[in-house]
């Protein structure tokens, strides 16, 4: 390994970070737009040109705040909270792949931040892992509200999480069978993509969607609520907790908690356009088209895709009310899970007819 | 990437390592109060000994990776205790208002 | 092998590091006054520990770790210290009076466990293969060779679930049944 490898590597994690911040700046302007026109309003439209440049002088604003610390809080934990909740959803997207691997000279550079073989388990335990910013910014507060919220978020993730996780081994349980030369399962994310381009019968995108469109509504639900989104945002339920765990929170760690929102909304939805909708999979013209153009056109369709499901969490905060708590616990306990579990049941008998037959024949 | 590391790391020093958080964990089973507390200690023990098997896996590598199994499944039970514990703390504390395991001596003889 | 040559080799210093920060996170599990701070600490130790298992090339059982534990398992706990009141500030009655004889007892236990690897294994090394363990391996072992441990396992799983909702359920009293009902 010489230093272009390692300057590439960099780079692949350079290129992840900016653009996550880019597309965070967008999406806080594309919330407030799209739920402005569900409500019949116009929203942002004074900053820049159709007011994208909202969130930047948000940003600005909050960046010359006073962050105020709270005089009953536990410092040195109040101080960590803003930062677990960021670095956790900026690892998430780093396994996933957003485009096709490009070749220079005589080098592969994949179009991902980190290429591991248990990528699927890496990005599990890190979304389970951004639990503990709310636990800790709620508990070291030192104040009621934000509490509660911390206390809603304890049991909220670990009943998501499990719906979540079988979900994704009956995607991965099929995705074993998709392979063209290599059998066998893989928890590789570029691999996950890799099997599922191609199309039946022609025209049919093979997808996981489509056999696994159960898998994909339970994961899809669970992934809302991991992102303590609306409906389920009873952590941070203003009407009742004012603002949940941040209550307390000011100026530029606010605008983290922020900032860490907005990351895992966008790193959820792209992990379930690579799990489900193909990822970066799609026409891209080899030989018709330019090179270049080649090269670009996956990470269109990946950011296509991704954008798709973006606008879907953006849709739900808009039409559903929140949900109360015993409601909240018996989705998850009551129709997720055993959901997830059925599917996966029903998934394992049908897969293993198709590659042994009946068990007494 | 494929790594080698295994040449000059000893055995001992993953299990002496072990043997300390085995001892810390004991220590913490006699000295806390509080029955969470107590908990937390078991967890540390039980990690010890995930180390030690890991290490053990490591040192002998055998062909099914029993020692990774294994440590799995010592995983998967610590999962199940630390459920049922707390139910039974919970029961405790709403029994009797507080979770201090020096005050349990009901069935003492 | 000669002192030297360990200390040469870069994965004996991160080996050397992270054996600190575990060794000190869990003193601090042990004797830290305050709960959540004990919980968090555990957090720290089992994190360091994923590292070791990262080192000896098992992959799998370190992210699992993580998962499980970390991401599971200690966030009951705080929902544990959360419900039961433990007070969440300082409290210097979390342990009790014995601590020198229980210094004492885990020494010893230390010394004689340390004693007898030591004594048993010497100088021997641990084999890591070229590469993490293949998580194929691991499956075909769990569901192969020890399948009836596995289908135990699950079992326990089970029944420390329903068990868990047993104890912990509380009957509802006629008037809270009735306003269930109606919700």
């Amino acid at each position: 390994m010489d230093w272009i490898d390692f300057l590439i590597v960099v780079l692949r994690v350079v290129v992840v970070f900016a653009l996550l911040l880019l597309v965070t700046i967008i999406n806080v302007w594309a919330e407030r737009k799209v739920v402005a026109d569900f409500q019949n309003r116009i929203g942002p439209e004074r900053a820049g040109p159709f007011g994208m440049l909202q969130t930047v002088a948000d940003g600005l604003k909050l960046f010359f705040k006073e962050s105020i610390i709270p005089a009953r809080s536990e410092v040195g934990m109040f101080l960590l909270a803003p930062f677990l909740a960021v670095i956790p959803a900026f690892l998430i997207f780093l396994n996933i792949p957003f485009g096709r691997p490009i070749t220079i000279g005589d080098r592969v550079i994949p179009l991902q931040g980190m290429d591991v073989d248990v990528g699927l388990l890496i990005v599990l335990a890190m979304s389970s892992m951004a639990v503990y910013a709310v636990v800790i910014a709620g508990w070291s507060s030192g104040s009621k509200y934000p509490l509660l919220g911390g206390v809603r978020a304890t049991a909220q993730a670990i009943s998501y999480e499990a719906a979540m996780g079988l979900a994704m081994v009956a995607v991965v349980l099929f995705s074993a069978t998709q392979a063209a030369d290599a059998p066998g399962g893989t928890l590789s994310l570029a691999e996950l993509v890799e099997r599922q381009s191609g199309t039946w019968a022609g025209i049919i995108p093979r997808w996981n969607l489509i056999p696994q469109i159960v898998a994909f509504v339970i994961f899809f639900i669970a992934a809302i609520a991991e992102t303590n989104r609306a409906p389920f945002d009873l952590v941070e339920a203003e009407q009742e907790l004012v603002g949940g765990y941040f209550t307390e929170y000011s100026g530029m760690r606010f605008a983290m908690f922020f900032l860490a929102e907005y990351i895992n909304i966008f790193s959820m939805s792209a992990l379930t356009a690579t799990l489900f909708l193909g990822g970066w999979n799609g026409p891209t013209w080899d030989g018709v088209l330019p090179v270049w153009l080649s090269a670009l056109l996956p990470f269109v369709w990946f950011m296509i895709k991704t954008y798709v499901l973006v606008f879907i969490f953006f849709w739900i905060r808009a039409t559903l009310p929140r949900l109360r708590y015993d409601q909240l616990m018996a989705l998850g306990w009551k129709r997720l899970i055993p959901g997830a579990l059925g599917w996966l049941m029903l998934t394992a008998v049908v897969l293993g007819y198709r590659r042994f037959g009946l068990p007494w024949s | 990437m494929p790594y080698d590391v295994g040449s000059l790391m000893l055995l001992n020093q993953f299990l002496v390592l072990g043997a300390a958080l085995f001892s810390i964990g004991v220590y913490g089973l006699l000295v806390r109060r509080n029955a969470v507390l107590v908990l937390l200690s078991v967890e540390l023990m039980l990690n010890a000994v995930n180390i030690n098997l890991i290490a053990f896996e490591s040192a002998l590598v055998t062909n099914a990776a029993v020692g990774q199994v294994f440590s799995i499944f010592v995983i998967t039970v610590a999962a199940a205790e630390v459920g049922f514990g707390l139910a039974i703390i919970l029961m405790i504390f709403r029994n009797r208002r507080s979770a201090n395991v020096d005050e349990l001596d009901l069935m003492r003889w | 092998m000669t002192v030297d040559a360990w200390i040469a080799e870069p994965v004996n210093w991160v080996f050397s590091i992270v054996a600190v920060v575990i060794l000190f996170t869990a003193v601090r599990v042990v004797t830290s006054p305050n709960v959540v701070h004990a919980a968090l600490y555990l957090v720290a130790a089992l994190a360091g520990s994923a590292v070791m298992f990262l080192l000896l090339s098992a992959e799998f059982v370190a992210l699992v770790l993580v998962l499980v534990y970390i991401g599971a398992v200690l966030v009951l706990f705080l929902f544990g210290i959360m419900i039961t009141r433990a007070p969440t500030g300082f409290d210097e009655g979390l342990s009790n009076d014995r601590k020198l004889v229980s210094a004492a007892i885990s020494l010893v236990l230390l010394g004689v466990l340390s004693w007898a690897s030591l004594s048993a294994f010497g100088t021997d090394t641990v084999n890591t293969v070229g590469s993490p363990t293949a998580t194929e391996i691991l499956g075909d072992a769990i569901l192969g060779r020890f399948v009836i441990p596995f289908e135990v396992v699950s079992f326990i799983l089970l029944s420390a679930l329903i068990g868990g909702i047993t104890v912990a359920r509380r009957d509802l009293t006629p008037l809270e049944e009735e306003e269930r009902k109606a919700v």
